[in-house]
């Protein structure tokens, strides 16, 4: 078991009701942990997601380890 | 100073400029992005922009350090706001100053261009019929239909 820190914005963050929460898992990967979060969660479909991993875009299989930080990128719409 | 900055509400250019006075330089151009009052047939009445301020940043000075290397340029900057803005507000600014007047406008296209595509900043729209929704967002665009994301799924 490691312990993750996910933080949420924007439509994910208004559907989860969080900003942030931590949680125990056994998920390898960050897709692993996608999986497992959206059976808590339900995550609407906000088109393609990208994921940071410790303040830097990372990648789907990218390994977790504990007390990373991951974030869950929606579709932007700066400026 | 960090050449990419988030500031709470509207931005104010002159704020900036100082990072780009050099008497070298005989060009300053610039782009201001502006909240307008209708977006994809909707009249709207404010916005909100939220951003994932610490990635936001490494992300927009990337894009600066890009454009410094593939333009002739001296010195570019870039502020977005964030929080709630009215009609009007500016959003977002863009500053390069350069040797000569063409690579200064090259850069400034170039680093409004990717911080629209790449930095991890997220517009909500209130509109007048009291509705709002996030900019971009599939699900709040229609009804959803839940899949993974396309990532996920091997795309």
């Amino acid at each position: 078991m490691k312990t993750i820190r996910i933080e949420y914005f924007a439509a994910l963050r208004e559907h989860t009701g969080l900003s942030s929460e931590e949680i125990a898992t056994d998920a390898q990967t960050v897709d692993q942990l996608y999986a497992e979060l959206d059976g808590r969660h339900e995550f609407p479909a906000l088109g393609q997601l990208k994921v940071a991993v410790n303040d830097e875009f990372g990648d789907w299989q990218s390994g977790l380890a504990d007390g990373d930080l991951v974030v869950f990128i929606p579709p932007v719409a700066g400026g | 100073m960090s050449t990419f900055r988030f500031v709470r509400g509207s931005v104010s250019p002159t704020d900036h400029l100082g990072s780009l006075r050099d008497q070298a330089c005989g060009g300053y151009v610039s782009f201001e992005g502006w909240v307008r009052n209708h977006n994809d047939g909707h009249q709207v009445q404010r916005l909100e922009y939220e951003a994932y301020e610490n990635l936001g940043v490494k992300e927009g000075e990337r894009i600066i350090d890009e454009a410094l290397e593939r333009f002739q340029i001296e010195h570019a900057v870039c502020v977005h706001a964030l929080g709630d803005l009215a009609l009007g507000d500016m959003a977002v600014w863009v500053g390069v100053s350069s040797h000569h007047r063409d690579a200064a406008f090259g850069a400034c296209r170039y680093i409004i261009d990717e911080v629209k595509h790449r930095v991890p900043i997220w517009k909500k729209e209130h509109y007048t019929d009291g509705d709002s929704g996030w900019v971009n967002c599939e699900a709040c665009a229609s009804a959803a239909t839940r899949s993974p994301p396309a990532s996920v799924s091997g795309g």
